[in-house]
């Protein structure tokens, strides 16, 4: 309460409409909670109440405190960036990495020891792989996308954020579909869909949130300073666009009563399977590729102060990855009972989609030309280069493994495993430790705590990934080879739990890298966190960078 | 666009002109080896849908050269086995179990289709070797509930016990203590009985007429007067060191009050006639086959 409220100070709709409609909301909630049919759908509307209620809260003091007007879009002729909701969603991208990558080495271990799930529902693989794999990709690599694009999209478009209360709905809301998310896993709330796996309430509300995210980021693009748009931005909005349309179409459901935690798919059999890697195999392609070719293409320019290689190689990258890539879900489903043309499709596209990845990768990796000898000094930088070059390598893996006689080799293998984590961890993960890296000491004016621990996280986690990659490429060739090798009589060699037994070993060894990458990463929050709260002051950010484009 | 266009100096290459938060783009021309490359998979892509099923038509779609299917592919493969294993599969139908362990060519043939269908189908409760676990008989071993002839073994796996089909092996160990036939005391004496006759220690105020007593009146009629138990009934042999749940007396105590009925489900149906032979001279090979 700096200023008390003067005469001439009113709502704005936002904060009225805002207030007003979470209040209802708190409202329903609390009769759906005291009618719920189940314990889980009880549990996650009392939370919805409550976090309403918060919310109402926080509008209205922030509304008390503040002055007359709202933000002003320019301080001194400068653009009067809101960096706010970028903070949270940064450290909340930090948090529940870590929260992601425990839950990981966890299942890891339970699948080397499976004792360690402890004989408890809750504990069950069954309940924590998508706890891990949710935590990890929509809520580690949502925040990072989230808190990036909107710094990128003000700095880019040199203009204020829109919306005054949007864009902390968006970060907030996130945050909390993701809690919802998480705690439905633990208590066995799911729609059995992998990568969408939340219920149809927690889906109902992503498409609130999401739709605001999609409205916050075209409304600043639309009053942009700049001529024309930046490269990043075109894959933030990308990624925002389809990911709508993935949403939509993958989860339209029927729920057995609209007061309880379970419903069914509108689509069945393989329609539904279709539908389902559809959005699977999308997911990769927008979520985890174009949105985080988006943080290349403005951190390694930055952090390089190097131009972007091409730029003819980023218009023509783009559009081809954008319309291939909406085609290549059906190699998930090879020789299934989804038709053969549908499979050859799915695969050729694939194939055709191998350079347009690269497209990617070469304009990353060549901004670097004429400053590569920053890789020797500057182990942000080298992070970031060699997560594309991490996104190099699996772009290749996947078409290949998308031709129909590797698939008969890989599928169902740890190949699958290995390959999705060296996207995972060398590229998503590293692209996003560098972009933190760079945003955390951009956002407080701080000088990074130690550059010495981000090398040690550098090796600690590039260990890792060698050591999890390694450990899955030869376990899931294993496994492919033990299942189909025939006797000479013409009997299969092995039974399905003597494959198990020989995955022994690679579990152990799959384990130790996950945990280094842990470890990393624990360094990786501790180096953050003392940015954050003991960083040496820097001069504001842009103070002598930021010049008009003309 | 090049309007404010300028050397950049490491590379040589002008840049188009823009610029965002101090981030500038070089006019590099797309690299032909990228252009060429891409070219290529889209021409091998082609190539592909020329060749097989592609693209949908209005009802059906195109089937390419060779009219590929996955299902057609796969009875193919599924015939290429059945070459491959040759006639001698067409005789171990035909052959009785008997004359299987005769000829080594059908019984190596028996043996490698029943260790694979066991380790499928038979491993999660016996165990990868057979060697069984806690209510889980051991298979390796020449103590048999329900009899280790060819025969015995073939009917076992057939039909199960207590697995709901007419023809499956009945009778189960009763609850005596639960169901009132025996007091808690009488109970502990009976169960320190049969300790006994196996060799194993008895507590020490233990009364081995009441216990003898208590056996002939109640257990005998399965187990038998000299407790060597009865295959007609699966009751297990009580003299020798072999117990499926356990010998200590907690556990007897256990037994006796609430009995046993472990299920071993039928198996008719499920796999072919052939394999159940196959599978019947693979466990009477484990090595306590009568």
């Amino acid at each position: 309460m700096t200023s008390p409220p003067s005469v001439s100070k009113s709502m704005t709709m936002g904060e009225a409409g805002l207030a007003s409609g979470l209040g209802v909301f708190a409202y329903v909630c609390l009769f759906a909670a005291a009618m719920g049919h189940d314990t889980a759908f009880t549990f996650h509307a009392s939370l919805a109440t409550a976090a309403s209620l918060i919310a109402v809260a926080a509008i209205l003091n922030r509304y008390f405190a503040r002055p007359t007007g709202l933000p002003p879009q320019e301080i001194g002729g400068r653009p009067n960036y809101n960096l706010g909701p970028v903070k949270f969603a940064s450290a909340m991208g930090m948090f529940w990495g870590i929260a992601g990558f425990t839950v990981g080495l966890i299942i890891a271990l339970q699948l080397a020891w499976p004792v360690l799930n402890f004989d408890l529902p809750w504990t069950t693989f069954g309940r924590l792989r998508p706890l891990h794999t949710s935590a990890v990709v929509f809520a580690f690599g949502g925040n990072v996308l989230i808190a990036t694009s909107f710094y990128v999209v003000q700095k880019t478009c040199r203009t204020r954020l829109a919306g005054d209360l949007a864009p902390w709905f968006v970060v907030v809301g996130y945050n909390f579909f993701i809690l919802i998310a998480g705690t439905g896993y633990l208590l066995g709330v799911t729609q059995s869909k992998e990568y969408a796996e939340p219920e149809w309430y927690a889906d109902l509300w992503l498409t609130i949130v999401w739709v605001t995210y999609l409205l916050v980021f075209l409304l600043t693009l639309v009053k942009r300073k700049e001529p024309h748009i930046f490269v990043a931005n075109w894959f933030y909005l990308a990624f925002i666009i389809t990911i709508a349309v993935l949403h939509l179409g993958n989860n339209p459901a029927l729920p057995v009563s609209f007061l309880g935690s379970k419903s069914y798919i509108a689509w069945g059999g393989v329609q539904d399977a279709m539908f389902q890697w559809w959005y699977g195999h999308n997911a990769v392609g927008f979520f985890l590729t174009a949105g985080f070719l988006a943080i290349m293409y403005y951190f390694i320019p930055k952090r390089a102060e190097r131009p972007v290689y091409s730029y003819r190689l980023s218009i023509i990258h783009f559009w081809a990855l954008i319309f291939l890539y909406i085609w290549a879900g059906p190699h998930h489903l090879h020789y299934t009972a989804l038709p053969d043309w549908a499979q050859t499709l799915g695969m050729t596209f694939s194939i055709m989609l191998w350079m347009p990845s690269w497209g990617g990768m070469i304009n990353g990796l060549m901004t670097l030309s004429g400053a590569w000898d920053k890789l020797r000094t500057d182990p942000v930088l080298r992070m970031l280069v060699v997560s594309v070059a991490f996104y190099g390598m699996a772009t290749f893996e996947g078409p290949m493994m998308s031709i129909k006689v590797v698939n008969s080799l890989s599928h169902y293998t740890d190949w699958t495993i290995g390959h999705v984590h060296s996207g995972a961890l060398g590229w998503v993960g590293f692209v996003s430790f560098g972009a933190l890296y760079c945003l955390v000491p951009w956002l407080w004016s701080r000088q990074l705590y130690s550059l010495k621990l981000v090398n040690w996280h550098f090796w600690i986690s590039t260990i890792g990934i060698v050591l999890y990659i390694s450990a899955m490429w030869v376990s899931g060739i294993l496994q492919g080879l033990m299942w189909r090798a025939y006797t000479a009589l013409g009997f299969l060699e092995y039974s399905f739990i003597e494959s198990v037994e020989a995955m022994h070993p690679f579990y152990i060894i799959r384990a130790a890298g996950g945990a280094l990458f842990l470890i990393g990463a624990l360094i990786m929050a501790f180096n953050l966190w003392m940015t954050v709260n003991a960083g040496e002051a820097r001069e504001a950010e842009g103070a002598g960078v930021l010049q008009p484009a003309e | 666009m090049s309007e404010h266009s300028e050397i950049d100096q490491p590379s040589g290459r002008s840049t188009t002109g823009h610029e965002w938060d101090g981030i500038k783009e070089l006019n590099t021309p797309l690299p032909r080896w990228w252009v060429l490359s891409f070219y290529a998979t889209i021409l091998w892509a082609i190539g592909y849908w020329v060749v097989y099923p592609a693209w949908p038509l209005v009802s059906g779609y195109t089937t390419g050269l060779f009219h590929y299917s996955t299902r057609a592919s796969v009875a193919g493969d599924l015939a290429d086995l059945e070459r491959l294993r040759g006639e001698k599969m067409a005789v171990l139908g035909t052959a009785s179990l008997g004359d299987i362990e005769k000829d080594p060519a059908l019984l190596a043939l028996a043996r490698a289709r029943g260790k694979t269908v066991f380790a499928d189908n038979c491993a999660p409760c016996h165990g990868s070797g057979g060697a069984g676990a806690r209510g889980f008989p051991n298979l390796n071993d020449d103590d048999w509930l329900w009899g280790g002839s060819l025969d015995q073994i073939m009917q076992t796996i057939q039909f199960g016990a207590r697995s709901g089909h007419a023809k499956a092996h009945e009778g189960q160990m009763l609850a005596f203590g639960r169901d009132g036939m025996l007091k808690r005391d009488e109970i502990v004496t009976v169960a320190n009985y049969v300790r006994s006759l196996s060799g194993l220690s008895t507590a020490p105020n233990f009364d081995a007429t009441a216990g003898k007593k208590i056996f002939a009146e109640n257990c005998a009629t399965c187990h038998g007067e000299n407790a060597k138990g009865n295959q007609e009934v699966g009751a297990p042999n009580l003299t020798d060191q072999i117990w499926l749940y356990g010998s200590d007396e907690a556990t007897m105590i256990e037994t006796l009050t609430n009995g046993r009925a472990g299920v071993m489900p039928a198996w008719v149906g499920r796999l072919d006639p052939v394999t159940i032979k196959a599978l019947t001279v693979y466990v009477h090979s484990l090595g306590g086959g009568k």
